[in-house]
């Protein structure tokens, strides 16, 4: 059981694409983080891998077969922004069953009130968004995640909270998860196995001294790489 | 305060639009004969106490012919104005299914926005043998493109959006996307772009029905009344193209206002 990208290409201009050649694999229940510059290509990797963007060249199976264009997507994708990721006209409680319908203790373990139910997404808090966001995504059949610093404008108590309810769930079914972050000891502490993307490639296993800077010496971890 | 303060004009424009147009649907009732009442002894009676807005030619009062003629119009512009909503959206929806779709959807909106309207309302009202039904059709059939093309920009900016994105990673189909979540977004931009239709066709059935080519002369409708008066006026009787004139005036405006606040409302 396993996600795997393999030599992924991708660009928004044609004549310098963004990822170069990238490979990724992600394992069933395995938890790997991703760093990286602004504008390294973290999401866009993240949405290649949902199937919500599509590589130049390169391809994206689940368990070796493709990912396909309709019906239930085996990757999700989770985005920074809750409030782009909802209907702004739907209630809440018609965006979290939008998929699926999450029992009642599943309400409970995420922190979903059911007074929000009835409320429109507007009236909930960007952390209280996410909570829907995230338990939408956990439908029954979805067997990956990717988190794209879901929890960056979140305060530290809502931002634990809201990684113990992900990873609980995730263990009881096994659910990789992709943690896209700028946050190096959120990633440190979340992911035993984490990837540093630059220059449109992936640094693999790095320590937590060349995580601290990513922003300002990337080429300097490229070379402690080498 | 500031902020219900638009809010608070719209409610007014459609509390003012609503009765007046409530008054001139229910005229059909009331005014009964009226419209159509010769009264020879009274023939170009020029406005004053027992005749408010003065007689016709043939004696007929003039208040009663100018309300018949503007509830007319009103059907005439509301049904012209929903066909050409129905189909400017049902295009939009169309051009968001496929490439080749869009495609075809902007060449129509294209050919149709590059010919003057006018010239292709009067043919399509002519082929169609004139009337009430051929008015409705040539107005629709000519102004849906300018909302087409709103709508259609709109559509497929949101076809973007993250939520619609997720929605269909989701599982979810085109059809439950187009009318769950793109469709029920648009639907403030239809309601407004008809309302702005509305006075427009208003103008073109009156214009139509004045060149000959629209209602037919025995209706007591506005562009029939114009008509009328273009033989009197010189006469000086003022008062058969001035009333009829200021009436249809007057309901353009009402329902052009409302339109202006309901968009900005919305």
């Amino acid at each position: 059981m396993l996600l795997e990208a393999s030599l992924l290409t991708f660009g928004f201009r044609t004549d310098k694409p963004l990822l170069k050649e990238l490979s990724l694999t992600l394992h069933k229940g395995q938890w790997l983080g991703l760093s990286g510059d602004s504008g390294a290509g973290k999401s866009t990797l993240g949405k290649l891998l949902a199937g919500q963007l599509r590589p130049w060249s390169g391809h994206i199976t689940v368990d070796g077969i493709p990912l396909l264009p309709s019906g239930l997507g085996p990757v999700q994708w989770l985005p920074q922004a809750p409030e782009l990721a909802v209907n702004p006209r739907w209630r809440v409680g018609k965006i979290l069953n939008e998929a699926w319908s999450p029992p009642e203790a599943l309400l409970q373990a995420f922190g979903i009130q059911p007074g929000w139910l009835k409320r429109f997404p507007q009236s909930l808090s960007g952390g209280e968004l996410h909570r829907v966001c995230v338990l939408r995504a956990l439908a029954p059949g979805v067997r990956y995640l990717i988190a794209d610093e879901i929890s960056t404008m979140l305060d530290p108590i809502t931002q634990v909270e809201l990684w113990t309810a992900l990873q609980t769930y995730a263990e009881s079914r096994q659910i990789g998860v992709l943690v896209i972050s700028h946050d190096t000891a959120l990633v440190e502490r979340l992911c035993p196995q984490r990837y540093h993307l630059t220059h449109g490639q992936l640094v693999t296993n790095l320590t937590a001294a060349t995580l601290e800077t990513p922003h300002t010496n990337t080429n300097a971890q490229r070379n402690t790489q080498q | 305060m500031r902020p219900t303060q638009p809010h608070l004009y719209t409610l007014g424009y459609i509390l003012l639009s609503g009765s007046l147009l409530a008054l001139l649907i229910s005229s059909h009732w009331w005014l009964g004969t009226t419209p159509a009442h010769m009264q020879f002894d009274a023939r170009l009676i020029p406005p004053g106490g027992n005749h408010w807005l003065g007689t016709d030619a043939l004696g007929r009062e003039l208040w009663a012919r100018t309300l018949a003629g503007l509830r007319i119009s009103f059907w005439v512009g509301l049904s012209a104005a929903l066909l050409g909503t129905t189909i400017a959206l049902s295009l939009a929806a169309l051009s968001t299914l496929s490439r080749q779709m869009d495609a075809l959807v902007s060449l129509l909106i294209d050919t149709l926005l590059s010919v003057p309207h006018l010239i292709l309302l009067l043919l399509i009202a002519f082929a169609l043998g004139g009337g009430t039904q051929a008015v409705i059709i040539a107005v629709a059939l000519t102004h849906w493109p300018s909302l087409a093309r709103v709508l259609r920009a709109e559509l497929l900016t949101l076809r973007h959006a993250p939520y619609i994105r997720i929605s269909r990673s989701l599982g979810k189909s085109r059809g439950f996307i187009l009318f769950h979540h793109l469709l029920p977004h648009v639907l403030p931009h239809c309601l407004v772009g008809a309302l702005l239709l509305f006075p427009h066709a208003i103008l073109h059935e009156a214009a139509l029905t004045f060149l000959g080519v629209g209602l037919d002369p025995s209706q007591p409708a506005i562009g029939v009344l114009l008509a009328e008066a273009m033989r009197y006026i010189t006469a000086g009787y003022w008062w058969l193209g001035v009333f009829p004139g200021l009436g249809l005036l007057m309901m353009v405006l009402c329902i052009d206002r409302l339109a202006f606040h309901l968009r900005r409302a919305l």
